[in-house]
């Protein structure tokens, strides 16, 4: 490629990744910058003083500690749940045969067409019915078991297809019972899936948003989203710089995670959109 | 070959000669069935059976406060149809799918197309243009909210270089454009990397054979490109769309719906309802409404996948 056109594309590149680049710096430059700088005029791009004032408020305003707690382990929860859930079904789709195999998966596919927004009315009414309005049930169980797990099988089951059989027959030579067989050849094989429906996994529980506002209503019980958007002043204005402080500590940790693992993160998550 | 039994189990065992009941392929076939079980009964629990509520109760009218459950047939659908704020919903929620998709796949396909490129550094571009799909959303949308205020940083750059920016959120017209805009740049990475996989997958001795035909880059795009991707461009618009219709958080942080109803969706719309105005039945109503756009939507574009999606047999 001439030389113009290398320039050419470099220019293209990085105007297009300043609206990528530029929210995540105002985000964290604004987070360290006293209450009076926020929107001074013209606008600080790199801040003049710096204060840590707003990241005090963070823990005070909210049990903000807690909250971060509760959605690592809830996602930590539902990852694993989820792993488990669709590895096994996707497994059994993919390599046994059994009566009734075809009308069974697609009984489990209608959960792909079904977007959770639609059945959040019922879930609300059964979740109320089992007294568990306002605990974390509803977010743990609903994705590991229900909508959300579907995908994951359909992946899992995708992969599993393409195992060669050979192994299998070795094992089975070798008088490996099927969970055996499961456990200790293909699952270990399935690496790269179980990767990628850790990644999605992890980060959709991460991100829900309308379930935790539908299910929670104690302080203590809520997620980060949820709780970012908490800072408020006594009249419902967002109090920016706590806020922003919230959402640099909610973004800044997945975000170095990621700068370290892109490739395997990226890859992964290209995987789960191309089988099929 | 198939009934190859296995190591003597249980009882059976001891008779020797007795045909054995539990072969490999019944304790397979138990297998099977204990491995689906989780998957199956959760799909039964939390989503077939919720599917099933939210027709039974949109023949409903729910009054939470009152505790009554009254059968009232097809008055929910007819309020529905009555419903005044309905067109504006509807109306929104074309807007910003339409919007999202368009934009969504263009630059997509863009970033991908110049990512492709042998050239140093793309890796870094990679990098920056996926890292907004690993934020928080609600994170996310926090920050632009922040950007987009009247004083905010994005009518500051403008003031910068001498253009009064408006009051982003605030406005009829503006406030869809920017909650459009903010979720094609939170999301666009995730469309971009799977054009790049698909774009890698193009052999290259089409392209080779296009440019000893003299033909232009464009028109390679347009005759090689394109139709190769086109099952990629399928799925992702098919992907994108469910997306935009499923939209809540980014609505309720940004705009609330406002102003007026210009950026009521209907995930806003029924969430309003069911939750804030507590008329379950209604909500119930919408529900439906939701999944009937999202059934549509995905048959038709099944459908139309064999008049545009290229095979290559």
């Amino acid at each position: 490629m001439s030389r113009k056109g290398k320039l050419l594309i470099y220019g293209a590149l990085c105007v297009l990744a300043l609206p990528f680049l530029f929210p995540t710096w105002w985000m964290v430059t604004s987070s360290v910058k006293p209450d009076i700088d926020i929107f001074t005029f013209p606008p600080q791009l790199i801040p003049t003083s710096f204060s840590l004032d707003a990241y005090r408020e963070v823990f005070t305003l909210q049990p903000f500690a807690r909250q971060y707690f509760n959605s690592a382990y809830i996602a930590a929860v539902v990852t694993l749940g989820t792993l488990a859930v669709a590895s096994l079904s996707g497994y059994a789709f993919a390599r046994i045969r059994f009566r009734g195999q075809n009308v069974l998966f697609l009984v489990v596919l209608v959960g792909l067409l079904i977007p959770s927004e639609v059945t959040i009315v019922p879930l609300f009414q059964m979740f109320h019915t089992w007294g568990m309005i306002d605990t974390h049930w509803p977010l743990v169980l609903v994705p590991i078991f229900g909508a959300p797990s579907v995908l994951a099988t359909f992946i899992m089951r995708q992969f599993f297809l393409a195992l060669p059989g050979e192994l299998e027959e070795a094992a089975r030579m070798d008088g490996l019972g099927r969970f055996a067989i499961f456990w200790r050849i293909a699952l270990p094989l399935a690496r790269p899936a179980l990767a990628a429906v850790a990644i999605f996994t992890f980060l959709h529980s991460w991100n829900l948003y309308l379930e935790p506002i539908v299910f929670l209503s104690t302080p203590e019980l809520f997620t980060l989203p949820q709780a970012l958007t908490q800072f408020v002043d006594a009249y419902g204005g967002p109090m920016w710089n706590v806020q922003l402080s919230a959402a640099s500590l909610t973004a800044i940790p997945v975000l170095v995670v990621f700068v370290i693992a892109q490739r395997q993160f990226i890859e992964g998550l290209a995987h789960t959109g191309l089988k099929g | 070959m198939t009934d190859r039994t296995q190591s003597p189990v249980g009882a059976s065992a001891s008779t020797g000669t007795a045909p054995r009941y539990w072969t490999t392929r019944r304790r397979d076939q138990l297998a099977a069935y204990l491995f689906i079980t989780p998957q199956l009964i959760g799909t039964i629990v939390f989503v077939l059976i919720p599917l099933g509520l939210v027709g039974w109760y949109s023949l409903h009218e729910w009054n939470v406060l009152a505790d009554t459950f009254d059968f009232v047939g097809g008055e929910n659908y007819q309020a529905l149809l009555d419903d005044p704020k309905l067109p504006g919903v509807l109306a929104a929620t074309g807007i910003f799918s339409v919007g999202l998709v368009i934009l969504n796949l263009g630059l997509a396909l863009l970033l991908a197309v110049l990512l492709n490129q042998k050239l140093r550094g793309t890796i870094v571009f990679r990098t920056i243009f996926f890292s907004p799909v690993v934020v928080s959303l609600v994170a996310w949308t926090i920050v632009w909210n922040f950007l987009l205020q009247d004083n905010g940083g994005i009518n500051g750059l403008l003031d910068a270089i001498g253009i009064a920016g408006p009051n982003w959120l605030r406005g009829e017209g503006t406030a869809m454009a920017a909650v459009v805009v903010v979720q094609v740049i939170k999301n666009v990475g995730l469309n971009m990397v799977l054009f790049l996989a698909a774009l890698q997958g193009v052999p290259a001795d089409l392209y080779e054979a296009a440019k000893m035909d003299g033909a232009s880059r464009w028109r390679q795009f347009r005759a090689i490109t394109v139709p190769m991707i086109s099952p990629t461009i399928l799925l992702t618009s098919i992907i994108t769309v469910v997306g935009a219709l499923q939209v809540f958080a980014q609505i309720a942080v940004l705009t609330q719906g406002g102003p007026g109803t210009s950026t009521t969706v209907l995930v806003y719309y029924l969430y309003q309802q069911a939750f804030q105005f507590h008329h379950f039945g209604y909500g119930a109503t919408l529900s439906v409404l939701l999944f009937g756009i999202v059934l549509l939507l995905t048959v038709v574009q099944w459908q139309m996948r064999r008049k545009w999606v290229f095979h290559e047999s």
